[in-house]
């Protein structure tokens, strides 16, 4: 049991990393991206602004947490 | 070459480049301080699970549908590629220490040391951490070879940019004997960054159904709007960091070794 909760939890660092935001966020980033896609609205812009804004956040998190 | 097909194999080159610098450290680390047989045996191990997944996982993901695989790899190249760029722009803002691979090979031999006397036969310590070391920086070469290689059907592209990324830096390591300290590792990491980040955000929009204007021609646009906004974000963090120490560590906040990002624009 403890060899597959390493395994998990090796996954779940190698995959998601030191923020767990980032991951949730290219999540719905996706979704709302797929959304907009099945409406007459453009959709292409939805992805590289949702990036920025969770880069931002946990770049900015970061740097605020190490000061 | 296409453009994708020419940003698939500098991104993957960079990346095993990277990677397989961090590797021979660790390997150096051991083999001098421990025994180069066991390493060699501990390296030759990594390689072939290296090997197997990638035969096991290659054929998996080159059978998904095309709109299922790009946005299945776009997700986990943008999850994978923000977690380099958020360091690599931490590091380059002076808050994150950078990598220094002279620093990792004597942390790695004192640790080493520590070990005692050398075991006859083969060495459980060198094998364990030669295995390890080569298998993690390993496992994100493969990732990066399969994500962009089944995405852009050229799997071969990316393993060959891969092996000759590898080969150069053993070639490399075994000319010198001694760690690539001066590998610009940390610029690499932050364009890495920037790579995974645009192609996964272009072939995450596009998995979800949007449509780029300009097609392929979107990517042009994408990475050096993606730099740009790093190198903001950079710029922002250093400013808030100058300003944190006050006038009388200003001095010494420019006394800091330029960062990436600037060495980076400047081709330093």
């Amino acid at each position: 049991m403890s060899r597959v909760v390493s395994l998990l939890r090796f996954v779940w660092e190698f995959v998601v990393g030191d923020d767990w935001r980032i991951a949730a966020g290219v999540a719905v980033g996706l979704g709302l991206t797929a959304g907009i896609a099945h409406s007459p609205v453009a959709a292409w812009w939805v992805l590289p602004a949702a990036i920025l804004l969770l880069l931002g956040l946990s770049v900015w998190r970061a740097a605020r947490r190490r000061a | 070459m296409s453009g994708p097909a020419l940003g698939l194999a500098v991104s993957v080159f960079l990346a095993c480049a990277v990677e397989a610098v961090e590797a021979l450290t660790i390997v150096l680390a051991v083999g001098y301080t421990r025994s180069w047989r066991s390493t060699s045996v501990g390296v030759g191990a990594a390689v072939a699970v290296l090997a197997a997944l990638t035969a096991a996982l290659g054929p998996a993901l080159a059978a998904l549908p095309i709109g299922v695989l790009r946005v299945v790899v776009g997700a986990l190249l943008l999850i994978f590629g923000l977690q380099w760029l958020r360091k690599a722009i931490l590091r380059a803002g002076g808050v994150k220490p950078r990598r220094d691979e002279r620093e990792a090979f004597e942390r790695e031999r004192l640790a080493a040391r520590r070990q005692g006397q050398v075991r006859e036969g083969l060495d459980p310590y060198a094998f364990t951490i030669a295995f390890k070391g080569v298998l993690l920086e390993g496992l994100e070469v493969v990732f990066i070879v399969l994500t962009f290689g089944a995405n852009q059907h050229d799997v071969g592209l990316a393993a060959a940019a891969a092996g000759v990324a590898v080969a150069a830096v053993a070639l490399a390591g075994l000319a010198v004997h001694a760690p690539l300290a001066r590998v610009p590792e940390n610029t690499m990491k932050y364009l890495v960054g920037v790579m995974l980040t645009s192609f996964g955000t272009f072939w995450g929009a596009e998995g979800a159904g949007a449509h780029w204007p300009g097609g392929d021609g979107a990517l042009l646009a994408i990475v050096p709007l993606t730099l740009a906004a790093s190198l903001v974000m950079v710029w922002l963090i250093r400013r808030r960091t100058a300003a944190t120490r006050g006038p009388a560590d200003a001095g010494a906040a420019d006394r800091e070794p330029v960062s990436e990002a600037d060495e980076a624009m400047v081709g330093a």
